[in-house]
């Protein structure tokens, strides 16, 4: 290999490097963070309330035609170990071992903000819909379950043990919502433990309760100041939490305020913008490609394999 | 045109040759396992799970596989671009390896994916395209990709065609020649710029899965990771399936031609992994290194992968040596395929709720569909004019004096 070759060569890559990199960084700035719809409406989990009836978890069943899963039970009773292909709302229960520290945890769907499965799925089968709702659509879905790759929260489920399997996850009873009625989950709930309503009510709500009580609600770590669970995190969330043990025990990961697809989207816009990278580098590939064939076309085939290398 | 013909030829000889019969044999067993995963189901074929969506079908069969099928886009970038003519034999074997590397990576996906009857919607539904979605762009340049490597490489086929009996083959080959002649610069810059962007995005991919990718992994700086172990990758398969053929198909050695294109994987794996570091560095993420666990552990195999290379290859004589750049092509292939299986797999951490190893299903399939694509590399050389002509060695000297 000449020195020439190499050279050349990492100018090339250098030169990538550089477009890549100048191409990740400026747009990174670009990118706006989608912001919560005005009409955005979500839940309200406050654990410090809850009983662990789990009358939600029946109520969504009916809501959403999912029968009850009784593969731990021995076909006996409902016991779903976590939100799976049949079970889209779950209420799990998290012991200290080492203290009396108990809570009991809604699971479901968060309707994120700034979605990460939105930007992942391919035809659009997960969408952001009427009052920021993120609903799913079988028709576009593949099955590629990138949606369940991206998912902070690990909320998409697949139905595995089906021939056509779907994607499943609460999509906050949006059938039951154009009828005028509430979720299921906050329509029975008896101790008003999830409530629902617009997120700005919620958001308003969540507050007053800490305001009112500030000793008795817990942050992200044990320490932490209280805080709602979903204000911000991930860009935040239209089903807000709040709960009087360290919400990292609950299994809500600790995010930023930065959406969770925002460098990703900033990368691949930064690089995809108007098609207009791709089609200059093909330009330039093109005409690069057709004077390197004239010129070994024109040239005597006296040359190291220049005759062949034209000729193809 | 006619010095073209003596370059390429085919192999010939008999097709039913001992090792060509127990492939078709492991191809026969795995095929069974094909049958298996659509009466059974992904659940039930699979050890995937609601924490690990994606196995070894999407880590190794897509994203390793198509990195394997980088021989055409590492050699065309070197022939069309840098205009090193000189590689020219290598660039029908590199683009067959390539079509037959994508084609198989599209036909495990319709193992993988649930519902892979819908797959067809997503080119015809132009409307419901998601732009934001880096794997939407991954399927729509690949679907591409293969159809540019099969026109790319059709005139190797229609060579021989054009010489067969008369009847549809022929006349069809005799019209699309020079069709596909006159178009081929045009295909060819389409079959570089394809890569580069699904390559890089095969990176974005994983960069949308935020904090479930260890931070070792997860970089801003993933696409041109990706990218530049694709060509890497792409070199030293060149290399290793070149080596393969002269070793079992008894063709001549091209070790001057491989020695001068190892050199040129020598910086390609530099500039890897210079940019990890500098990129952990600089997100101040380089005392993670420190701790002692799985993911340094990874992260620094992959480090030793991608530099053993590079230090095996870096004198001229080393790099002459058939035997040495067989091993380090194959090291350098082994560094590509964990630093991928990583990314997609051993990095990716939804949880200790939920555990990933491949079922035997999932082995069979992967296998099968290996063994699919050296049974059709084998039929294909053997009848075609893909392999550089015994005596063409002789004609085409290596660049390096």
């Amino acid at each position: 290999m000449t020195a020439v070759d190499r050279r050349t060569l990492l100018k090339g890559v250098a030169a990538t490097g550089a477009v890549a990199a100048s191409g990740i960084a400026l747009p990174a700035l670009g990118r706006v963070a989608k912001v919560a719809p005005p009409d955005a409406v979500g839940l309200l989990y406050d654990a410090s309330l809850c009983i662990g009836c789990k009358t939600c978890v029946v109520a969504c069943r009916e809501a959403n035609d999912k029968k009850p899963d009784t593969k731990l039970s021995g076909g006996l009773w409902d016991m779903p170990s976590d939100l799976n292909g049949q079970t889209k709302n779950v209420i799990k229960l998290y012991k200290d071992p080492d203290s009396p520290e108990r809570s009991y945890f809604k699971a479901q769907c968060l309707h994120c903000i700034d979605p990460a499965c939105v930007g992942a799925c391919m035809l659009g089968a997960l969408q952001k819909r009427e009052y920021g709702i993120v609903t799913y659509d079988p028709f576009f879905c593949s099955g590629c379950r990138y949606c369940q790759m991206v998912c902070p929260f690990e909320i998409p489920k697949f139905e595995w043990e089906k021939l056509a399997p779907k994607i499943v996850k609460c999509e906050l009873c949006n059938h039951r919502l154009k009828e005028g009625k509430q979720p299921g989950c906050t329509e029975v709930c008896p101790r008003q433990a999830v409530i629902y309503g617009k997120r700005t009510d919620l958001l308003a709500e969540a507050k007053r309760r800490i305001t009112e009580n500030p000793k008795k609600y817990r942050g992200q770590r044990k320490g932490d100041a209280p805080k709602v669970y979903g204000e911000t995190e991930g860009g935040g969330t239209q089903c807000l939490y709040l709960a009087h043990v360290p919400f990292e025990k609950l299994g809500l990961p600790d995010l930023s305020a930065e959406p969770v697809p925002q460098v990703a989207q900033a990368v691949q816009h930064g690089i995809y913008q108007g098609a207009v990278a791709p089609i200059a580098l093909y330009a330039v590939l093109g005409a690069v490609v057709f004077r390197n064939r004239k010129k070994q076309e024109e040239a005597p085939p006296a040359g190291p394999g220049g005759g062949a290398g034209g000729a193809k | 045109m006619s010095a073209h013909a003596h370059l390429h030829a085919p192999v010939g000889g008999p097709l039913w040759t001992r090792p060509f019969r127990i492939l078709v044999g492991v191809f026969a067993f795995c095929a069974l396992f094909f049958v298996y995963r659509f009466a059974a189901g992904l659940g039930a074929s699979t050890a995937l799970n609601d924490g690990y969506p994606w196995g070894i079908w999407i880590a190794f069969d897509v994203v390793v596989g198509t990195a394997l099928g980088c021989g055409g886009y590492a050699v065309a970038l070197l022939v069309y671009i840098l205009n090193r003519g000189t590689y020219h034999p290598l660039v029908r074997p590199a683009l067959l390896t390539s079509a037959l590397g994508y084609t198989m990576a599209a036909v495990a996906i319709h193992f993988d994916v649930g519902r892979p009857w819908l797959l067809l919607r997503v080119p015809i539904f132009p409307h419901h395209w998601n732009l934001d979605s880096a794997l939407l762009e991954v399927a729509l340049c690949v679907m591409t990709y293969i159809a540019v490597l099969w026109l790319e490489i059709s005139p190797a086929f229609m060579e021989k065609w054009r010489e067969g009996p008369p009847g549809f083959l022929r006349r069809t080959s005799e019209k699309a020649a020079p069709i596909v002649d006159k178009a081929l610069p045009w295909l060819i810059a389409l079959g570089l710029l394809l890569p580069t962007m699904h390559q890089s995005s095969l990176g974005t991919v994983m960069l949308l899965t935020g904090t479930k990718l260890h931070p070792l992994w997860s970089t801003p700086l993933l696409p041109l990771l990706f990218l530049v172990s694709c060509l890497g990758m792409g070199f030293a398969v060149v290399v290793f399936e070149s080596a393969l053929s002269s070793g079992v198909l008894g063709r001549q050695r091209e070790t001057p031609m491989l020695a001068s294109l190892a050199g040129i994987m020598v910086p390609v794996l530099a500039v890897f992994s210079v940019i990890r570091f500098v990129d952990l560095g600089l997100r101040g993420k380089l005392g993670l290194l420190g701790t002692f666990d799985l993911y340094t552990g990874m992260f620094l195999i992959e480090t030793l992968l991608f530099l053993a290379p590079a230090f095996m290859l870096l004198s001229p004589k080393a790099r002459n040596d058939a035997g040495n750049l067989f091993r380090a092509a194959m090291v350098m292939i082994l560094g590509g395929a964990v630093y991928r299986l990583d990314a997609y797999i051993v990095a990716f951490r939804p949880g200790s709720r939920f555990a990933y190893f491949p079922s035997f299903a999932e082995m069979m399939v992967s296998l099968g569909v290996v063994a699919l694509e050296v049974i059709l590399y084998v039929v294909i050389v053997k009848h075609f004019p893909i392999l550089s002509a015994p005596g063409a060695e002789a004609a085409v000297r290596p660049a390096r004096a």
